[in-house]
């Protein structure tokens, strides 16, 4: 189990490492310089130049790399370009919308698929799991951000049960901040709930085919203990897999989602990075995102091994 | 033939024909702007209503549906062209570094959702129609490739592979001889399934403006204009939105069916 | 009073019928094996005892396990019986257990899921029940996962789940099929102890008449969905009343006669060959280990020769196979044909693959599905500088098809449109159509019933009068390598412990693990004897 997950952690590291360098390659090669743009036009060039000592841009490619990794590890992200403040700062606050509203997203979404998926693969074929089926169907097909303008329409302009956007902040207690972040918890959790219900039920009904089923029914099993004691935790492999994953559409579905209900996120910080051209903002920003997904699946890696004996031994 | 597919298939043959068609022939042209008939709900002369500027919505969707079918197209067949080859040699190199190089690159690749390279690949050249091809189909690589590898990995463990080896077959003979066309059902679902997620996509990049631009029609942007209406016009929301959905849906079922029609072992064994 | 009487037990899945009439019974103590070849239905009258028999098939007439009728008891009913009353062990180890729960649990739920005992007093009883299946606790704890086990000790574990509440009947199908012949004698005989010890009936369900022979008191014979004879074994096998009977017997210790072999001119020259397998690195900085499969193998194959191979799983038969047909190379030693090495440099030597061709195990996945037999079985004239092309082609194709016994016009079908001995029989067409000096058979004829296993072994031993063919024969069976081989290899653990005259080897072998293969062998009863 050690060696298992210090091999998963080498791997993590790798990879960090190699998408540190493609970020930083990408927003290399991007026109224009930031100091110009930061000081308009019509700026004198010993001015620009000044900038661009200040802001570390004419050092060697390499030792900014390495002073900008360096720098993300040591929590320094560097100052933005148009605000003039540091950049870990931004997004810090940031943070703290976009992280609790994926998280949120995410149980509210396993919540639902659990039991739809198991509930269907029981009632394989019966009119059950044709309606659990027919509505992850459609569940597959809805945008997120629609369903989310749909969601206001009905439950923030007519019902009045919600607010229609912005963020209330965790100043005000907790249930004051999960309250106003419920709405896009759910129009992002739905469409991920469907297909990860899809996923529970016919993982479980390939394990439904396997003989080790058939062994337990031998032994007196009736088929819901069955299902429930040995299918289940079987079928956890290819699930866990697809949460994973999940996690990686529901922080990128955020930054969307963040636009509709007018969130002070991550997305609504990047975005006003872009048409700033504040690349440090982008870069950093988008460094934190692979990061929490390689993060992620690194725990989903763990916890393939806390379910698959095999994979504790094996190294 | 089944159900989902007879359905799948009418649905998706219709958004092909509304494409189709806008070339030729639009109820009103659909950049044409006429604020007098703003905000109209759908009726008799504008049959899907119009939208702040006045625009014919039903045009507005027929042309849409070019952006959406060919942004997703195209980015499936990024995602094909080289997705396919790398899964393949990724299976006929299996156990070695070059497998091992192939598969570690997609992971990285997984860890970029589509919409974070929209982003990077905006922040750097700017929003588009082309970019957000890029960005799609770039994601799509991996998973054509992971799937490929994967199906033609059981393959190459089956007595008629070893049959071939011994017949003295190379293995980019064998991949392009036995391999590949054992595959070929299965890569069709999966591209109509990306093809999909490829409009979702796309929708979703419009939607922040990370799509195509203006004056192109997307449905994406379409529902961004309609936000800040949609409590006092919603059906700038809802149309735009059962149009994603219906297209989304048709594929889907489309998928299904064509697995069910084309392979009944793959069966159940897709989410 | 019977434990089990099965009367009049019909099975349909729609208009189709899968068991007709069937009625058999097994009394307390009494084992009694059930027998056929595939499609006969002798699965699934066990399946139907324990009503775990697929959704849409209907059952009619009467199972009675002690004067209840199973067939109308609730599913409720039947969970409670299942397991408690009735224990079944199934034909696949490998699969039959589940692989995140630990052995112990998995025996322990049997006795919890019923109640039976308080968890402390189950846990005694799986104790009891693995050390009585042959798993002490020193050895083989209850936190053992499945993956940490062998097959046989798998099956054993099986074993120890159904009979953990020490039911009345048993029923096993095929319990060794998967099994090498060791183990398998070691999981017979536990079967036969505990029977003997507790007293319970043993419904065996198996294709495997020699297996038959030697274990059960009663023999029920079924063809088709029906039973086409029964009786007390020795009784069974000296009058043989059904014709099918007979067949079956016939089949299964088919002989067959070889010509006799050309002077001895080497054809196969393997030279102290070893192959190894890199090992997953334990330690990062540590050399990763070796597995050697084949070590200083050594054997020379005549031209004109059969040569059998014989071997229990694992023990490198399939990897020296490889290595022969150059598909791998070797790490040292040297694997010469008429001469010349099969493996040069770094890529196998095409002028001596074209004189060596294979057949494989599976009928079904040895076959591309998409190609027509023409496509098949033409393959190997990649091979060929200058292969012959249309009416040579066709006369190639047409050849190769009647030599071994099907048409030429078979040549337009696709694979699927055949039966598994036809499939072995277009494989073998494959492999001929080059003509080459050598044929691998990679346990060819393992996975046939047994009259159609009879029926390509006909086909060989024609083959050899008509083309002079020298083979090397692959095989886990002993009985079948008897007949068509001259001479044998005998393979464990890598290396060849002995070789010589088939005939000499079988009556009178000399290394001690041969010894043992033979003795654990099944063997049929010598007719008449009874």
């Amino acid at each position: 189990m050690l060696r298992y997950s210090l091999k998963r952690l080498i791997s993590l590291v790798l990879s960090l490492a190699v998408a540190s360098l493609v970020i930083f390659a990408v927003i290399e090669v991007a026109p224009g310089d930031p100091a110009t743009f930061m000081l308009g036009l019509n700026a004198q060039p010993d001015t620009v130049a000044a900038l661009r000592t200040e802001l570390g841009l004419d050092l060697p490619t390499v030792e900014r790399y390495l002073a900008w990794v360096g720098g993300m590890v040591t929590g320094d992200f560097g100052t933005s370009y148009t605000y003039r403040t540091p950049v870990a700062g931004m997004i810090m606050d940031r943070m703290w919308v976009s992280l609790p509203l994926a998280l949120y997203a995410l149980t509210l979404s396993t919540l639902i698929a659990f039991p739809a998926g198991i509930y269907a693969a029981a009632r394989r074929g019966k009119p059950g799991d044709a309606v659990v089926m027919g509505a992850t169907q459609l569940g597959v097909a809805v945008p997120n951000f629609w369903f989310a303008m749909m969601l206001v329409l009905i439950f923030a302009i007519n019902l009045r049960w919600f607010g229609a956007g912005g963020f209330a902040g965790w100043d005000k207690g907790l249930w004051v901040g999960l309250h106003s972040l419920t709405l896009p918890a759910i129009a992002l959790a739905l469409p991920q709930a469907a297909i990860l219900a899809r996923v529970m039920r016919s993982a479980l009904l390939d394990i439904l085919g396997e003989d080790f089923m058939r062994t337990a029914r031998a032994k007196g099993l009736s088929r819901r203990q069955a299902l429930w004691r040995h299918a289940v935790r079987n079928a956890m492999i290819p699930v866990l897999t697809i949460i994973g994953l999940q996690f990686s559409f529901l922080l990128a579905g955020s930054i969307i989602i963040e636009q509709v209900f007018y969130l002070p996120g991550l997305g609504r910080l990047v975005f006003q990075a872009i048409s700033a051209r504040d690349l440090i903002v982008v870069e950093s920003v988008v460094m934190l995102l692979v990061f929490a997904v390689i993060a992620v699946n690194f725990l989903v890696d763990l916890a393939y091994a806390l379910v698959d004996p095999r994979l504790r031994q094996r190294t | 033939m089944n159900r989902n597919l007879i359905l799948g298939g009418f649905l998706s043959a219709l958004v092909l024909l509304a494409a189709l068609t806008s070339f030729v022939w639009t109820p009103f042209d659909q950049a044409a702007m006429n604020i007098p008939d703003k905000l109209q709900s759908p009726n008799a002369l504008h049959w899907f209503g119009t939208d702040h500027f006045g625009r014919d919505m039903f045009s507005m969707i027929m042309v849409g549906a070019r952006t959406s079918i060919a942004v997703a197209l195209l980015a499936v067949g990024i995602g094909m062209m080289l997705g396919i080859p790398l899964g393949l040699a990724a299976a006929a190199r299996r156990g070695t570094w070059a497998d091992e190089l192939i598969m570690r690159s997609n992971d990285l690749v997984f860890a970029f959702p589509s919409l974070v390279i929209a982003i990077l690949i905006t922040a750097v050249f700017g929003p588009g129609a082309v970019n957000a091809i890029i960005a799609i189909g770039i994601f799509n690589i991996p998973v054509f490739a992971r799937v490929t590898r994967g199906a033609a990995l059981s393959l190459w463990e089956r007595e008629f592979i070893m049959a071939a080896r011994v017949a003295g077959k190379g293995a980019a003979r064998i991949s392009a001889e036995h391999i590949l066309p054992n595959l070929a059902n299965l890569l069709i679902v999966q591209g109509t399934i990306q093809f999909s997620l490829g409009i979702l996509a796309e929708a979703g990049l419009s939607y922040v403006g990370l799509g195509a631009q203006p004056p192109v029609p997307s449905w994406g942007r379409m529902l961004a204009d309609a936000q800040t209406m949609v409590s006092f016009a919603p059906h700038m929301a809802l149309i735009p939105g059962m149009a994603i959905i219906l297209t989304v849906l048709g594929l889907n079922l489309m998928g299904d069916g064509l697995r069910d029609w084309l392979d009944p072992r793959l069966r159940e064994k897709r989410p | 009073m019977n434990l089990l009487e099965i009367t009049d037990l019909s099975l349909h899945i729609g208009a189709f019928k899968i068991l007709d009439r069937v009625s058999l019974c097994v009394a307390p103590g009494e084992i009694v094996a059930v027998t056929g070849e595939s499609g006969s239905g002798k699965s699934m009258t066990a399946l139907a005892v324990m009503q775990l028999l697929p959704e849409q098939m209907q059952a009619t007439g009467h199972i009675m396990l002690e004067g209840r009728d199973l067939l109308s008891q609730s599913e409720a009913a039947m969970c409670a019986t299942r397991g408690r009353e009735i224990g079944m062990v199934f034909q696949e180890p490998m699969t039959a257990l589940n692989p995140v729960k630990t052995i112990g649990d998995q025996v322990m739920e049997t006795i919890l899921i019923h109640k039976a005992m308080d968890p402390t007093a189950a846990r005694a009883r799986a104790i009891d029940v693995l050390n009585r299946v042959g798993l002490p606790q020193d050895r083989f704890p209850l936190s053992r996962y499945p993956h940490e086990l062998s097959g046989g000790q798998r099956q054993r574990v099986v074993i120890a789940m159904a009979i953990a509440l020490r039911p009345k009947l048993l029923i096993a199908d095929e319990p060794t099929t998967a099994l090498d012949v060791t183990t398998q004698a070691q999981i017979l005989d536990l079967l036969k102890g505990l029977v003997a010890d507790s007293g319970m009936g043993l419904l065996m369900i198996t294709h495997d008449l020699a297996v038959v022979s030697d274990l059960a008191d009663r023999i029920v014979v079924m063809r088709q969905g029906e039973v086409v004879e029964q009786g007390e074994t020795r009784q069974l096998f000296a009058q043989m009343k059904h014709p099918y009977t007979r067949a079956l017997f016939e089949a299964s210790g088919h002989q067959v006669a070889l010509p006799a072999p050309p002077p001895a001119v080497p054809l196969l020259e393997v030279r102290n060959a070893v192959r190894d397998y890199t090992l997953p690195r334990r330690h990062l900085f540590r050399e990763p280990g070796h597995y050697r499969a084949v070590n200083e193998v050594s054997f020379t194959l005549n031209r004109g020769e059969r040569l059998g191979l014989v071997g229990e799983s694992g023990c490198g038969k399939s990897t020296l196979t490889r290595a022969i047909l150059g598909l791998e190379p070797l790490q040292s030693g040297e694997i010469l044909m008429g001469g010349a090495p099969v493996f040069t440099g770094q890529r196998p030597n095409l002028e001596v693959r074209r004189r060596m061709q294979v057949v494989f195990q599976d009928p079904f996945g040895s076959f591309n599905p998409r190609h027509r037999v023409e496509r098949l079985i033409t393959e190997p004239f990649h091979l060929l500088d200058d292969p012959p092309r249309s009416a040579a082609r066709r006369t190639a194709i047409g050849d190769a098809l009647s030599a071994v016994g099907l048409r030429p016009e078979d040549a337009s079908k696709f694979i699927h449109e055949f039966s598994g001995g036809q499939r072995q029989r277009i494989a073998i067409a494959r492999a001929l159509i080059i003509r080459p000096d050598l044929i691998l058979f990679d346990e060819a004829v393992s996975a046939l019933d047994v009259s159609v296993r009879a029926q390509i072994l006909d086909l060989l031993a024609d083959l050899c009068r008509a083309y002079d063919l020298s083979y090397l024969f692959i095989s886990h069976d002993l009985s079948v390598v008897r007949t068509v081989t001259d001479r044998v290899l005998v393979m464990q653990a890598g290396e060849i412990v002995e070789q010589g005259e088939t005939e000499r080897v079988f009556a009178d072998p000399q290394h001690d693990y041969t010894k043992t293969l033979i003795a654990a062998a099944p063997r049929l009863p010598e007719l008449g004897a009874a």
